[in-house]
C-alpha cells in the first residue's frame, strides 16, 4: 500500500459498472418483475377480454333477431306480379346479420384502427408498463440516498452524470425488458399482429419506448431525489397513472373523447408512445403518422431528459 | 511528519438557510495521526466528513485535504480520500466481493489491478471466505469490515470513518481499533474519524477535537485535555438536603464546585489530601456523607467541563469504576 495510484473513472466505465449493479439487483429480484406485469397483464386479460367491443359489432349482436317472414303484395313489385311474395324472416335476419356484420367490421376499423379490441388495448398496456417501470426504477434513487449509497458514490471520482445515467438506462432497459413480456404474453392471450409486422418493427417499438423511457424517468429520479420521504414518490405514481392512462388513447381512440380530454391527451407523451407501438405492431403502418409520433416522442423525452438531468445534476452537485 | 493533511478553516454547513450543523471550525490533522471528532448525536460529525468528502459543499469556509481545495478541486480530493460511512452502504443484493469491485469501478482502477487488491483487502479484513456470499448474509462486524475494504480500494492516502464502530459489541469493536491501529502503523495512513463513544477517543486518537452543536469546543491530545483540566475531580453527595456548595468552596485547595442534583462534582488539586478536609469541614457542620469517590479527570470529566453535559455513553471506563471503588472504600475508613 505504499504506492499511490490515482486513476482516472471514465464517464463510460462508472456508467457500466452502476448499470451493471442494477441489472444483477434486478436479477435477483425476480418478485418485482412479476409484479409489475402482473398489473397490466390483470388489466389485459380481465379489460381487454371482458369488454368485448368486436362482439357488440358482430352478427353475435343479433342472433336473437327473430324477423316474421314478410309478406309483400305482388302489385307491389316492379313488374308488378300476381299473387303474394313471401320473404322468409330468416333469410331477412340472415341478410341483416352479414349486413351489420360488415357493417361493424367497418366501425371498429374506423374507430380503432384495427377490428379487435383487445389488440388495440393490449398495445395501450404495453405503454403502461413503460410508465410504471420507469418511475418505479427512477424511484430506487430514494433507496440509495437512504441507504448512504448515494454519499458513498458521490465520495469516489466518478463522474456525477455517470450517477444519473446509469439510473436512467437502467429505467429504460427495464421498461424494454417488461414490455417485451406483455408484448409475448398478449401475443399468447390472442394480439393479432399485422401482415407486415416484421422484427425490424420490433426495434422501432424498442426506440420508441426508449425515447419515452429517457424522458419519463429523467424527471422521476429528479424528482425521487428531492424527497425525502419514500413514500411520497410511491403516491404520485398511484396518482398519475390512473389519468394519464385514460387521458391517452389507451383503451380509446381519442378522436371520440370531449374536447377538454382530447387536449389533455394530446400533450400526454402516452399517446404518442402507443399510437407508434400499435403503428408498428397491429395497424397497416402509416408512415407519415410513425414520423410524427416520433418526432413528438423525441420532443418530449428531449425536453423532459434537460430538465429531468439538470434538476439532478443540481441535486448531486450542491 | 508535522504536514497538514486536512485543513479547515471557518469551515460550516448550513442547512435550509436556518439550521447551522457545522459551525465555523477550524482544526487540522497531521500527517500519519488518528484524528477524532467526538460529540453527542446530531453535533455535525458526519456534515463535517461529508463536507470533507466533498458530498457536501460547505455554506461557509474552507478546508483542504492534501492540499486540494474540497470544493474547487473536488474530483482531486475524491481521488485520494476514502471513505467508510456511517451506514452500511454496501449492496445486499451482492456478494462482498462484487461491492469491493464496484468500488474499484467508481474509482477507475484497471480490472486487473482492482481484483488483486479486492482479493488482498477480503484478505486483511478477514472475509475471504464469505467474499462470495450475498451481503445480505453478513452480520454487522463483516458489513463494517466490508465498508473498510471497499474505503481502501484506491489505497488512500487519508481515510475518513464516520462512527467505526457504532453498533457493534464489545469484542468488535476491539477488533475494529486493531484494524484503525494497522492502517496508522503498517501503511502510514492519516485517519480521520468520528465517534461517540469516549473510550473510543481515548484509547484510540492520537488528537481529538470535542464538537457539540456544530462547534469545535476543545481540541488537542486526550491526555492533554484531560491534564489541561487539572489535578482529580471528587464526586460527594451528603444525607441532608442543604445546599453545601459554598461550604466546600470554602475548603482549602477547592478549586470548583458544580451542583449537579444534589451530588457534587468538586476540582480539586490532589484528591487525597483534599477529599478528608472537605469530609471534616462537612462533619463539622453535622452533615454525614453517603457518597464520595475520586476520579482522576477522564475524557469524560473533559466533555462534561467543555460542553456541560455528560456524553451518554454507553460503557464507563474500567479504569474509572475501579478508582472509584477504590476511593469511596478509603473514605470510609477514614
Ligand atoms: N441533509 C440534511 N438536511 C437538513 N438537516 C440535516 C441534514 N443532515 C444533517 N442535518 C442536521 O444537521 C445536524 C448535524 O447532523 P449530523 O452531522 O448528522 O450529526 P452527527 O453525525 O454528529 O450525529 C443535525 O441536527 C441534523 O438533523
Ligand atoms: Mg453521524
Amino acid at each position: 500500500m505504499s504506492k499511490v495510484n490515482e486513476y482516472n473513472p471514465s464517464m463510460l466505465r462508472g456508467l457500466w459498472a452502476l448499470t451493471v449493479r442494477e441489472l444483477k439487483k434486478w436479477l435477483k429480484d425476480p418478485v418485482m418483475v412479476l409484479m409489475l406485469v402482473l398489473q397490466p397483464l390483470i388489466w389485459m386479460g380481465l379489460l381487454g377480454k371482458s369488454i368485448n367491443i368486436n362482439a357488440i359489432f358482430s352478427s353475435k349482436s343479433l342472433v336473437n333477431l327473430e324477423i316474421p317472414d314478410i309478406q309483400v303484395p305482388g302489385s307491389l313489385l316492379n313488374p308488378p306480379v300476381n299473387g303474394v311474395l313471401i320473404i322468409p324472416g330468416a333469410f331477412i335476419t340472415q341478410q341483416l346479420q352479414q349486413m351489420f356484420s360488415t357493417i361493424g367490421t367497418k366501425v371498429m376499423q374506423d374507430t380503432f384502427g384495427v377490428i379487435d379490441y383487445f389488440s388495440y388495448m393490449a398495445i395501450g398496456m404495453v405503454s403502461m408498463i413503460v410508465m410504471t417501470t420507469t418511475m418505479f426504477t427512477g424511484m430506487s434513487i430514494v433507496w440509495d440516498r437512504r441507504l448512504g449509497f448515494l454519499d458513498k458514490v458521490l465520495s469516489t471520482p466518478v463522474p456525477r452524470g455517470a450517477i444519473i445515467f446509469a439510473k436512467v438506462l437502467n429505467a429504460t432497459l427495464r421498461a424494454i425488458f417488461q414490455a417485451t413480456v406483455i408484448l409475448a404474453l398478449a401475443y399468447l392471450l390472442g394480439l393479432q399482429l399485422s401482415s407486415n409486422f416484421t422484427l425490424l418493427n420490433l426495434l422501432g417499438v424498442y426506440a420508441a419506448i426508449f425515447l419515452l423511457g429517457i424522458g419519463l424517468s429523467s424527471v422521476f429520479i429528479a424528482f425521487s431525489l428531492r424527497s425525502t420521504r419514500m413514500e411520497r414518490p410511491m403516491q404520485i405514481i398511484s396518482l398519475i397513472t390512473m389519468p394519464l392512462m385514460f387521458a391517452s388513447n389507451t383503451f380509446f381512440p381519442i378522436s371520440l373523447m370531449p374536447y377538454w380530454i382530447q387536449v389533455v391527451a394530446k400533450v400526454n407523451p402516452l399517446t404518442y408512445l402507443t399510437d407508434a407501438v400499435r403503428q408498428l405492431t397491429i395497424m397497416p403502418l402509416d408512415l407519415s403518422t410513425l414520423m410524427f409520433d416520433f418526432i413528438c416522442l423525441g420532443i418530449f423525452a428531449s425536453i423532459l431528459a434537460t430538465i429531468g438531468i439538470m434538476l439532478s445534476w443540481r441535486y448531486l452537485t450542491k | 511528519m508535522s504536514e497538514e493533511v486536512i485543513k479547515a478553516e471557518g469551515l460550516t454547513k448550513i442547512f435550509n438557510k436556518s439550521l447551522v450543523a457545522v459551525d465555523h471550525v477550524n482544526f487540522s490533522v497531521k500527517s500519519g495521526e488518528i484524528f477524532g471528532f467526538l460529540g453527542p448525536n446530531g453535533a455535525g460529525k458526519t456534515t463535517t466528513i461529508n463536507m470533507l468528502t466533498t458530498v457536501l459543499k460547505p455554506t461557509e469556509g474552507f478546508a483542504y485535504v492534501l492540499g486540494y481545495d474540497i470544493v474547487k478541486q473536488a474530483n482531486n480530493v475524491r481521488k485520494v480520500i476514502g471513505v467508510v460511512p456511517q451506514e452500511y452502504t454496501a449492496d445486499e443484493d451482492l456478494t462482498g466481493y462484487e461491492n469491493v469491485m464496484l468500488c474499484a469501478d467508481l474509482y477507475g482502477i484497471p480490472r486487473d489491478i482492482a481484483k488483486k487488491r479486492a482479493l488482498e483487502l477480503m484478505e486483511l479484513v478477514e472475509l475471504t471466505q464469505f467474499k462470495d456470499k450475498r451481503v445480505e448474509t453478513y452480520s454487522g462486524g463483516m458489513r463494517r469490515r466490508l465498508e473498510l475494504a471497499c474505503g481502501l480500494i484506491n489505497r488512500p492516502k487519508v481515510l475518513f470513518l464516520d462512527e467505526p464502530t457504532l453498533g457493534l459489541d464489545v469484542q468488535t469493536r476491539a477488533a475494529t481499533w486493531s484494524y484503525i491501529r494497522k492502517l496508522k502503523e503498517e501503511y502510514g495512513m492519516t485517519l480521520f474519524m468520528t465517534t461517540h463513544y469516549l473510550e473510543e477517543a481515548d484509547i484510540l486518537c492520537d488528537r481529538i477535537a470535542i464538537i457539540d452543536h456544530g462547534k469545535i469546543v476543545a481540541i488537542g491530545a486526550p491526555d492533554e485535555l484531560k491534564d489541561s483540566l487539572g489535578g482529580d475531580i471528587i464526586t460527594i453527595s451528603i444525607k441532608e438536603n442543604a445546599d453545601i456548595s459554598e461550604l466546600i468552596r470554602s475548603v482549602e485547595h477547592v478549586k470548583d464546585v458544580k451542583n449537579e442534583n444534589g451530588s457534587y462534582r468538586i476540582k480539586v488539586e490532589s484528591g487525597e489530601v483534599t477529599a478528608p478536609l472537605i469530609i471534616e469541614a462537612l462533619r463539622k457542620k453535622g452533615y454525614t456523607v453517603i457518597k464520595l469517590s475520586l476520579t482522576e479527570p477522564t475524557l469524560n470529566e473533559v466533555y462534561l467541563e467543555y460542553t456541560g453535559r455528560a456524553i451518554r455513553d454507553i460503557e464507563e471506563s474500567k479504569e474509572a469504576v475501579r478508582m472509584q471503588r477504590i476511593a469511596i472504600r478509603r473514605a470510609r475508613a477514614e
